[in-house]
C-alpha cells in the first residue's frame, strides 16, 4: 500500500494538473531550460537554411546529369530475367539525426523491399549509405547487411563520395544481378517523396535484347561505361537526399522552435500566476499573525 | 532459261531488284528525328540539356568521331581529350573532359556526361606542360603495378592536356 502510494507520487506531471503546486523555482528552471533548447532549435534551422540553399543550388545541374545516367535504362527498357535471384538494395540516407521522417521513411521502404523480394525467392542483400540505416535495420535485418558507409552528411556530396560507394560496391564481391537505390527524392522545401531507381549488373544489361540496336559495343566499353553509370546514379541520389534531408531538418527544428515559444507562453503564465499566489499567501500570513497579536 | 519475273528485274518475292543479293546496297537505316536533342553535363555544371545542335565530335577509347543527327545508336567511353561542339549556326565551342560516357540513342538524343569538364580558357599551357614532367618521372619511379597505371593515366591526361592546348 505505502509503497505503491510512493511509486504513484514518483509518475506524477510536474506541471499541469498536480496536487503539489510547483514551486517558483522549479517553473523559473524549466522555463530557462526550454529558452536554451528553443536558442538551439532556431540556430539549427538557421544552418539548414544556407545549407539547403546550397544543396539545391547543386542539385540543379546533378539532375540534369543523373537523368542523362538513367535515360539508357529507359530507353532500352532493361529488364532483369524473372529467374534472375541476387537482388542489391542501396538505402540512401545520412549519418545525423533531427531531420522529421527522412531515415524512418528509407528504413520502412527497404523493410517492404525485403520481405518481398524474399517472398519472391529472392536472395537480397543491403547496403547502407549513412549511419541511420545501419542504427534502423540492425536488429532484425542484420544478416542482410554487405556494407555501410558513415560520415555521410557531414559535407555535401562530391562524386568522388559517389565513386568511392561505387567502386567498394564493385569490389565486394556480391554478384548482383539487379538492384535499386532508395532514397528521398526532393519536391519541395515542404515536401520529399522516397523513390526508387534500377540498377543492372553488366551481366544482365549485355545480355539484354533491346541493347544490340546499339552499334559497337565491345565488353571492356560495356563495363567501364556500366561502373561509370553506377557511379552517376549514386551520385544523382546523393544530391536528392541531401537536399531533402536539409529541408525536412529545416522544417522539423521550425516545428521545435515553435513548439517550445508555445510552451514558454504557458509556463510564463503559469509562473506569473504561481508568484501572485506566493504573495498572496505571504501578505495573509503576515495578516493573520498580526491579527492574531 | 531465265524466269520472266527475273527479266524484268523482280525478285521472288515480286519486288524490284537493284542489284544481284550479294552485293545490294544496305537499307536505309530507319531514319530517327532529324533534329538531335543533345545533353552535355559534369556532375557540377550542365553545358547544354535537349539542346539543338549541328554536330559533336567526341575522343573515345575507341577513336574520336563525330555524331549528327540520326547517328546509329552507341554507347562509349570518353577518353581525357577535348569534346567540340558545333552548333547550328556553325559556331564551334571546345570543352575538354577527363573522363565519361557518350550514349546515342535510336530517337537522336545524346547524352555526353564528363567527370569533369572545363571549357578550354580555364586552362594553362604552362602548368599543363610541368605537370607532364612531373608525370612522366612518376612513372619511371613507380614500383608496383597500382602506382605504374595511376602514373600512366596522369601521362594520358597531362598529354591530352598538352596537345589540346597547343
Amino acid at each position: 500500500m505505502f509503497a505503491r502510494g510512493a511509486a504513484v507520487a514518483l509518475y506524477q506531471p510536474q506541471w499541469g494538473q498536480v496536487r503539489n503546486m510547483a514551486t517558483l523555482k522549479d517553473i523559473t528552471r524549466r522555463l530557462k531550460s526550454i529558452k536554451n533548447i528553443q536558442k538551439i532549435t532556431k540556430s539549427m534551422k538557421m544552418v539548414s537554411a544556407a545549407k539547403y540553399a546550397r544543396a539545391e543550388r547543386e542539385l540543379k545541374p546533378a539532375r540534369v546529369y543523373g537523368t542523362g545516367a538513367l535515360a539508357l535504362y529507359e530507353k532500352a527498357e532493361i529488364k532483369a530475367p524473372e529467374d534472375k535471384k541476387k537482388y542489391l538494395l542501396i538505402g540512401v540516407s545520412s549519418d545525423r539525426g533531427l531531420c522529421g521522417a527522412i531515415h524512418t521513411s528509407i528504413a520502412k521502404t527497404m523493410k517492404n523491399e525485403i520481405t518481398n523480394l524474399s517472398n519472391a525467392g529472392k536472395e537480397v542483400m543491403v547496403v547502407g549509405v549513412g549511419d541511420k540505416i545501419r542504427g534502423l535495420l540492425q536488429r532484425t535485418h542484420s544478416n542482410y547487411f554487405l556494407l555501410t558507409f558513415k560520415e555521410v552528411g557531414r559535407r555535401p556530396p562530391n562524386f568522388g563520395d559517389a565513386s568511392v560507394i561505387a567502386s567498394e560496391l564493385l569490389n565486394s564481391g556480391y554478384e548482383f544481378d539487379e538492384g535499386s537505390v532508395i532514397y528521398n527524392r526532393f519536391r519541395s522545401v515542404i515536401s520529399y517523396k522516397t523513390d526508387e531507381k534500377p540498377i543492372f549488373s553488366l551481366e544482365t544489361v549485355a545480355g539484354s535484347e533491346s541493347l544490340s540496336i546499339y552499334d559497337d559495343i565491345d565488353a571492356d566499353v560495356l563495363r567501364n561505361y556500366q561502373e561509370f553509370t553506377l557511379a552517376n546514379i549514386l551520385y544523382y541520389s546523393l544530391k536528392e537526399s541531401t537536399t531533402s534531408e536539409q529541408s525536412a531538418r529545416m522544417t522539423a527544428m521550425d516545428n521545435a522552435s515553435k513548439n517550445a515559444s508555445e510552451m514558454i507562453d504557458k509556463l510564463t503564465l503559469t509562473f506569473n500566476r504561481t508568484r501572485q499566489a506566493v504573495i498572496t499567501k505571504e501578505l495573509i500570513e503576515i495578516i493573520s499573525g498580526a491579527a492574531a497579536l | 532459261m531465265f524466269s520472266a519475273r527475273r527479266l524484268l528485274g523482280l525478285g521472288p518475292r515480286g519486288l524490284p531488284l537493284l542489284r544481284p543479293r550479294a552485293r545490294a546496297y544496305a537499307e536505309p537505316a530507319a531514319a530517327g528525328p532529324a533534329q538531335m536533342a543533345f545533353t552535355f553535363a559534369s556532375p557540377t555544371q550542365v553545358f547544354y540539356n535537349g539542346a539543338n545542335v549541328k554536330q559533336v565530335d567526341v575522343p573515345t577509347l575507341t577513336g574520336s568521331f563525330g555524331i549528327l543527327a540520326s547517328h546509329v545508336p552507341t554507347l562509349q567511353v570518353l577518353k581525357p581529350g577535348v569534346v567540340t561542339v558545333y552548333a547550328e549556326d556553325g559556331t564551334a565551342t571546345k570543352y575538354f573532359v577527363s573522363s565519361g560516357s557518350v550514349t546515342v540513342h535510336a530517337d537522336s538524343t545524346v547524352q555526353v556526361l564528363a567527370e569533369e569538364a572545363v571549357t578550354m580558357d580555364m586552362l594553362d599551357l604552362a602548368t599543363a606542360k610541368s605537370n607532364l614532367e612531373k608525370a612522366v618521372s612518376e612513372m619511371a619511379a613507380a614500383s608496383d603495378e597500382a602506382a605504374k597505371a595511376e602514373a600512366q593515366i596522369k601521362v594520358e591526361a597531362n598529354e591530352a592536356l598538352v596537345k589540346a592546348l597547343e
